[in-house]
């Protein structure tokens, strides 16, 4: 799939809302917790983190459209799509950390990197084949379920 | 009025408007289906299957093909142009002709079939770190074949040629044709049908005009060829002595052959010389802007596949249809035209064959082609550039690899649509076609009639002529189909059970 700006926003939200809140909620059961750490409190700062990655990832998916823009193809090559998890990841971390949005409480790096990578690794292959299998013409509308069909 | 039993008459051709009458009055046997593919090649394979997978029964469709298997017409030609059974196609891991969904694409497939974990990284690293993957072409064809099993694409074939398209009084139409000799007792057919579907491909061979004269002058078919027909004798001569070989194009094509003959000096002892005369000759890279430039060096315009890949179904593809007329075919000359892909072999073959003396560039326009004094040879003479300098090139083989016809009229059953029937030409010459791929001016009641494929360029959709170009319109055709009643949209319950058949390759 080559996307398009509103193809890369719609497709992050939408996975993001369903295959990224179900494995929140799966990964949450088996992430590493904080000595005592209370199981709402690590499920607060995981949808916290999952939060951030969907509503930051819409300035992010702005800029990577702009760098886009300077590759004749107007493709983003698939190993793209897993080494921007790297800055994405810094800067959701660093985010969580100052209390962006809200107050999470401690959270150790193993588990937010363990619920981050998975959650990554699990959407990135989805968008790179799978999800066609449901939505036929999903790569032809250069990721959008809404619009730019007809 | 005078009638000929079975077969059709002079006034027949020149009424441009049939009725049930007139057919019964010839003699010829008309059967009703609603729906009808001319081709039966892969343009047509496409769109049945997505029909197939949305639940229209075989009974309710009709190719009407002489080719004994939907990639016939396709393995001929890219044998022609030296990709093999074994060899690579210039198309992409997930324009998989086989699957509508496109995954798991070729690339998997083939990684999966083998255990070999290279592949997979290639497609994973590419184009960033490696060249493109690229499927073998006896992968392609093979499931290909498999899935026209699946969905008894044989059950839907009726043997023959189509003649004419033509609007039926009462709406509908009529689709003419004949069928192979003795296998009917009339000379001719029809179907009686509401939708049509056009994919004839290509009419013919191009032939670049001065070389085309100088085969009829000379009769000389033999030692100036095209790279789409038969020419493995050029190579072979090739390797029997050494000789000097001419090459036109800077193509995908052009690629190949060069490949094929800088193989042959390396694992044959071939001792060729080759020439490759280009008419543009891009050195730097094409685009004036950062943002719309395309790499470019020694001739050669590189990108990996015909169109950049947004122009399948990214932001190429959005702009396109958003231009009409002239804007439309300057922006799809501007990311089209002539370009190959730039894969590590061929740079090596060529840089090393430059830096030996045995591959030689020459630029300009052809301005004649004729035997040599002692006729031994073939004289190509090229005007420089500049205007100034003239520039001989004497050679024992000259391989056109400039392309495949691409003038609509030299189709009989295109040219009959433009003459009789409404049709119309879009900017670049070809059939002009909506941007959900239905013909233009030629609806009859409630008839359509749709075109895929080569015939289209020019339209509001680039890469017409490729796997996934033919699959996008199969898509669009088969959802305006729905709209009009013929089959049910396929949505996202239907098409993850049909994948899952696919999958385990359920006949459907």
């Amino acid at each position: 799939m080559t996307p398009t700006l509103f193809g890369r926003i719609q497709t992050r939200i939408a996975l993001l809302a369903t295959v990224g809140v179900v494995w929140t909620l799966l990964i949450g059961l088996v992430v590493p917790r904080p000595e005592g750490a209370e199981t709402s409190a690590v499920y607060k700062a995981l949808f916290t983190a999952l939060l951030i990655v969907a509503v930051v990832g819409i300035a992010w998916e702005l800029l990577y459209h702009a760098l886009q823009q300077y590759r004749w193809e107007k493709d983003w090559p698939t190993i793209y799509g897993l080494l921007v998890a790297i800055p994405e990841g810094i800067v959701a971390w660093i985010l969580l950390k100052n209390q962006i949005p809200w107050d999470v409480g401690p959270v150790p790096a193993d588990t937010f990197l363990t619920m981050f990578i998975s959650l990554w690794i699990l959407v990135w292959a989805i968008t790179n084949g799978p999800i066609q299998i449901m939505f036929l013409r999903w790569r032809y509308r250069g990721g959008r379920f809404l619009g730019g069909w007809g | 009025m005078a009638t000929l039993q079975g077969d059709i008459s002079q006034h027949l051709t020149d009424t441009s408007v049939w009725s049930d009458q007139d057919l019964a009055n010839h003699g010829i046997p008309v059967f009703d289906v609603p729906f009808v593919s001319v081709g039966g090649g892969i343009g047509s394979f496409a769109l049945v299957d997505t029909l197939r997978i949305a639940g229209v029964s075989t009974d309710q469709i009709r190719v009407v093909s002489d080719l004994e298997r939907p990639s016939q017409t396709y393995e001929y030609l890219a044998s022609n142009s030296q990709i093999r059974r074994e060899h690579r196609l210039r198309s992409d891991s997930s324009s998989v002709i086989d699957c509508i969904w496109g995954w798991p694409g070729y690339a998997l497939r083939e990684a999966w079939g083998k255990k070999s974990p290279g592949v997979a990284m290639q497609v994973l690293l590419e184009p960033v770190a490696a060249d493109y993957y690229t499927p073998r072409a006896g992968q392609v064809y093979e499931s290909l074949n498999r899935e026209a099993a699946r969905i008894s694409w044989n059950h839907m074939v009726t043997r023959g040629v189509v003649r004419h398209v033509r609007r039926r009084d009462r709406g509908d139409y009529f689709v003419l044709f004949t069928p192979p000799a003795g296998s009917a007792s009339t000379k001719r057919m029809a179907f009686r049908t509401r939708f049509v579907h056009m994919a004839v491909g290509y009419p013919g061979v191009r032939f670049l005009d001065d070389l085309q004269q100088y085969r009829q002058q000379h009769n000389d078919y033999q030692r100036v060829v095209n790279a789409y027909e038969p020419h493995d004798h050029v190579y072979a001569e090739m390797r029997r002595r050494p000789t000097t070989v001419l090459v036109r194009g800077a193509g995908i094509v052009a690629s190949r052959v060069l490949q094929r003959l800088i193989d042959d000096r390396d694992h044959h002892n071939a001792q060729t010389t080759i020439v490759h005369l280009f008419r543009n000759y891009p050195s730097g890279s094409q685009g004036d802007s950062a943002t719309f430039r395309r790499p470019a060096s020694k001739g050669w315009a590189y990108q990996g596949f015909n169109f950049p890949k947004a122009a399948w179904g990214g932001q190429m593809r959005d702009h396109l249809e958003s231009l009409e007329g002239d804007a439309r075919r300057d922006f799809i000359d501007a990311i089209g035209g002539t370009n190959t892909a730039p894969r590590k072999y061929w740079r090596e073959q060529l840089e090393r064959g430059e830096a030996q003396g045995f591959y030689l560039q020459g630029r300009g326009q052809v301005q004649s082609v004729t035997p040599t004094p002692d006729s031994r040879k073939i004289r190509t003479v090229v005007a420089g550039s500049n205007g100034l300098t003239t520039t001989e090139y004497d050679a024992d083989f000259i391989i056109d690899a400039t392309g495949l016809e691409a003038n609509i009229e030299e189709h009989r059953v295109v040219s009959d649509l433009l003459r009789h029937v409404g049709a119309g030409k879009n900017v670049k010459g070809r059939l002009d076609v909506e941007r959900d791929f239905q013909v233009r001016g030629v609806d009859n009641g409630e008839g359509r009639i749709y075109a895929s494929g080569s015939m289209t360029l020019g339209g509001y959709y680039a890469g017409v002529d490729s796997f996934l170009g033919l699959q996008y319109a199969a898509l669009r055709i088969h959802d305006n189909l729905a709209g009009a009643g013929f089959a049910a949209r396929i949505g996202p319950g239907r098409s993850t059970s049909q994948w899952w058949k696919w999958a385990r390759n359920v006949a459907i």
